[in-house]
């Protein structure tokens, strides 16, 4: 079965290479490389994949997976300037698909469980675009 | 480590849903109110899935190069058009959103010159209904 949490942090950023020029940086990534960053709420989706502990009737203690994503994305990312506050995007391009490998990379270990996998990550950067991300 | 990026479009247009290959009472009875003669419209909700690997810029695709490829070759098309008079893709094809999906998939595989593959197309016609397409790998 496959269970599902919502989380959401606003947060600013900047996309550019500090290697590149305004110019490059302007072409590669439109005005999500404006030097001083922009913000989003962004949304992440966490769905995690498991049969019914036969005892409790549950796949997963969505108080517990709702820690995690407190522990793990909320506390650190919310209303943060992500290049500026939050490793490792001082050194990696806070794109989507970095953000979403991030928060991958962050919960799978705490999530995985014999019987427990982390089966996907979908990070809404707006309503008009978001990534999947899978577990393994 | 291949990712899906998914990006959502927007498109107003008519149609009505109605073939010859069936009585007027019968298109009726399959149809209902979408069979009315003059048609009607809708605002569609397109979501384009592409998949492939995170490159050096840190994306799985340039968004200005998706948008414009989307724009030029599905959008311009559609937007603001009566789909069974203006698209000569559906001169005797239903255009049911199934039949929407597909011809939207043939309009970017015709045209697409991008480095992710095309995944996976989801029309919605309102907030109440939603067509998936998965588009199988070469």
């Amino acid at each position: 079965m496959l269970i599902t949490r919502k989380a959401e942090f606003s947060a600013s950023h900047v996309c550019a290479n500090p290697a590149w020029s305004a110019e490059e940086n302007r072409r590669v990534y439109g005005p999500d490389a404006n030097p001083n960053g922009h913000g989003h709420n962004y949304v992440v989706e966490v769905t995690v994949e498991g049969d019914p502990d036969p005892v409790t009737g549950m796949v997963f203690d969505l108080r517990e997976l709702k820690q995690i994503l407190n522990q793990e994305i909320i506390e650190p990312m919310d209303h943060r300037f992500l290049n500026r506050e939050v490793p490792p995007f001082d050194r990696i391009v806070p794109t989507t698909e970095n953000i979403a490998l991030e928060i991958r990379n962050r919960l799978e270990p705490r999530i995985r469980r014999d019987s427990v996998q982390l089966r996907n990550v979908r990070l809404y950067e707006t309503a008009d675009l978001f990534v999947d991300i899978g577990g393994e | 480590m291949t990712m899906r990026l998914t990006r959502r479009y927007r498109f107003a247009a008519s149609h009505r849903l109605h073939t010859p290959a069936l009585s007027e009472a019968e298109n009726r009875q399959l149809y209902g109110k979408c069979a009315n003669p003059f048609g009607h419209g809708h605002d569609y909700v397109l979501d384009v899935t592409v998949e492939g690997p995170v490159d050096t810029h840190g994306q799985v695709v340039d968004r200005m190069t998706l948008d414009g490829l989307v724009r030029e070759h599905v959008l311009a098309r559609m937007e603001y058009k009566n789909l069974n008079q203006d698209l000569p893709e559906f001169a005797g094809t239903v255009p049911t959103t199934e039949n929407l999906a597909a011809v939207v998939r043939t309009m970017l595989l015709d045209h697409w010159n991008l480095s992710p593959r095309l995944a996976h197309l989801r029309i919605s016609e309102t907030d109440r209904n939603a067509f998936d397409l998965e588009v199988c790998p070469f």
